[in-house]
């Protein structure tokens, strides 16, 4: 892994522009293009890349797995929550206009916590799922998952000839 | 798109084929550009070309890089292929003019639609308003169903063997 110092810096100016980049989808959905589905994907491809460069083991300290199981059930519960927050307000189920005094006001703080909800689950599900399989791969245990794939080509090219 | 077809599905080396894949998801992704269709070109762009891309290559990563010869001629499964295309196609015909402002779809409740919705809401984004404001029940359904993905794979591929047998081995010293 320390010996791709090109990538190890490139991956290090780029992932915060990615991060921030995300979050400006994220929360600028509601003028321009984007929103949660999109943002969560770009959010998650910014820490799959530093787990391809850095490893499964620095990204786990950074997102432990608790943590991700956690956040794909906080981001459905979000939506959900809003949906029966507005029932207990005294509207329709996700009828954000009851959530603020102004109706106008309701209803963008629905949205902006509906699509806050929909990129936590989706980030915590892509992450989640490419780390699980990355935590399959035989060379986990000693440094990180990138390495193990040329390994792994090799070694099943082998056996298909 | 259809040399990348082509070539995908005479290709053997996975490797390849996964890397076609992500350039055909990046050229549907500009030409949803081209079609105004901006929110789906950037999904489509971001799941399409980035995370499935990923993802399939651990998933050859935990496999095997190469597609095995099929067993069978591709007889049968040419001809359900070409009727449904061609029944596919044949369907098509009845659609309305791309752009045609008198199409059915333009008259329903689109109209209603572009006019509340930034009033309503106070959000110049329409596709966001439609999403996460008219239709939010169908996008509940979507994050349920990625939601519902997650713990499939956490179920399938969780580490729940390696964690009882770390747990055995520390028992064990």
């Amino acid at each position: 892994m320390y010996s791709y110092l090109v990538l190890r810096v490139v991956a290090k100016l780029l992932i915060p522009f990615i991060l921030l980049f995300a979050l400006y989808v994220q929360f600028h959905g509601d003028f321009g293009p984007g929103g949660g589905f999109q943002a969560g994907v770009i959010f998650a491809a910014a820490i799959i890349l530093y787990t391809l460069i850095y490893g499964l083991d620095a990204a786990n300290q950074i997102l432990p797995r608790g943590l991700l199981r956690f956040g794909i059930a906080l981001g459905v519960l979000i939506f959900g929550g809003v949906g029966v927050y507005d029932l207990l307000v005294g509207g329709n189920f996700l009828d954000y206009s009851v959530m603020a005094e102004d109706p106008v006001h309701g209803q963008h703080l629905g949205i902006l916590l509906v699509e806050l909800g929909v990129g936590i689950t989706v980030t915590a599900v892509m992450v989640n799922v490419f780390f699980t399989f990355a935590g399959h791969l035989p060379a986990e245990d000693d440094s990180g998952t990138d390495q193990s794939r040329p390994d792994e080509k090799s070694a099943d090219d082998g056996k298909q000839v | 798109m259809a040399l990348t077809v082509t070539a995908i599905i005479r290709i053997r080396n996975l490797y390849a084929v996964v890397m076609l894949g992500s350039i055909y998801s990046l050229l549907a992704a500009a030409i949803f550009v081209v079609l105004d269709a901006v929110d789906v070109a950037f999904t489509e762009a971001a799941v399409g070309a980035g995370i499935s891309t990923v993802l399939a290559l651990g998933t050859i990563a935990l496999t095997t890089s190469r597609e095995k010869p099929p067993s069978h001629t591709a007889l049968l499964p040419g001809i359900v292929v070409l009727l449904t295309g061609a029944a596919l196609i044949y369907g098509t015909l009845d659609l309305a003019d791309y752009g045609d402002p008198d199409a059915p779809i333009h008259k329903h409740v689109a109209p209603t639609y572009l006019k509340e919705g930034p009033e309503k809401t106070g959000i110049p984004n329409v596709v966001t308003i439609v999403l996460a404001g008219y239709r939010a029940y169908d996008t509940l359904g979507e994050v349920v169903v990625v939601f519902t993905a997650g713990v499939g794979v956490i179920l399938l591929l969780g580490n729940w063997r390696r964690r009882s047998r770390r747990r055995k081995g520390d028992e064990n010293v």
